[in-house]
């Protein structure tokens, strides 16, 4: 009995975060103002890294808040405000006739197949501590260190060409654009939308 | 184990569907990315339940890759979002179909 009294604290760590999360995705989804949406994904966001420290991945609970949280929720919000797009949108417009139906269909598809593959599959199978422990002594950090440094080196390296290249695009795209000849230039469109 | 690993795996099956439908509902480019984001997050969450129920650290050293991954698809995503609204008006998914055959 004093054994499942100590997982109460892990079940109750579980259920808020959960909550957390699901809340979060569906404000994401439902809100019509950007701004709210990047707001509720941080949310989402704080309720994974407080899962990953209920599994002992405390690592990368840090790093999901400091990257997710810090980084690329504020690049969303940054973007949001320099194009001036923080306004309300117009939910109940439906250009694509039948698009709404049909995605909450296909969605619901994805939500019962992963729920029937999750319940019914054992994927826990095969070898165990194939790359390492995350049990037992030692610091987590430590552990994924000696994985990364060790078993995991080469894809380590190309993570660094992959960010170099994102980089070099990313300052390509964000030169002034040259006119296209043909092409009505951002102002014109606007005169075009006027009239 | 506690909280026994089933539960997690439907959680982030749960995030998962949430972030699929909203991919496919919404038509704002950004919130769209958002959406993404959350897809991205339900396989993280998934990696490190594995890694929990099989003992190994190879689950979490994933999820390290899939962080660094994230950000690089974001910096280039959100510098396209730009240039694409800087050069016209409306830029709701359905307002870019001049790329349609």
């Amino acid at each position: 009995m004093v054994a499942a009294a100590t997982h109460i604290p892990d079940w109750i760590v579980f259920g808020v975060s959960g909550v957390a999360i699901l809340v979060g995705a569906v404000g994401v989804v439902l809100s019509r103002n950007p701004v709210h949406a990047a707001l509720m994904l941080v949310l989402t966001l704080f309720g994974v890294a407080a899962e990953f420290i209920n599994q002992q991945a405390h690592f990368l609970a840090a790093v999901q808040i400091i990257v997710y949280a810090g980084a690329i929720v504020i690049l969303f919000l940054f973007v949001i405000m320099l194009l001036g797009v923080d306004r309300e949108e117009n939910i109940a417009s439906e250009p694509l006739k039948g698009q709404r139906p049909a995605a909450l269909v296909i969605g619901l598809v994805v939500l019962v197949e992963l729920a029937t593959i999750t319940r019914f599959t054992d994927w826990a199978s095969g070898a165990h501590s194939v790359a390492g422990t995350v049990s037992g002594p030692g610091e987590n950090i430590q552990k994924l260190g000696q994985s990364i440094f060790t078993r995991y080196l080469f894809p380590f390296e190309i993570t660094s060409v992959l960010l170099v290249i994102a980089v070099v695009g990313a300052v390509v795209l964000a030169r002034r654009p040259h006119p296209v000849a043909g092409e009505l230039t951002r102002e014109e469109q606007e005169e075009v939308m006027q009239s | 184990m506690t909280v026994p690993g089933a539960w997690y795996l439907g959680l982030s099956a749960l995030l998962f569907g949430i972030g699929a439908t909203g991919l496919l509902i919404r038509r704002n480019v950004l919130v769209m990315f958002m959406c993404v984001e959350l897809m991205l997050n339900a396989v993280n969450l998934t990696f490190i339940t594995l890694a929990r129920m099989l003992d190994d650290i190879g689950g979490q050293s994933s999820v390290f890759f899939v962080l660094v991954v994230a950000a690089a698809e974001v910096v280039v995503g959100l510098g396209i979002i730009v240039a694409i609204y800087r050069r016209r008006v409306g830029a709701t998914a359905d307002d870019l179909h001049v790329l349609k055959g």
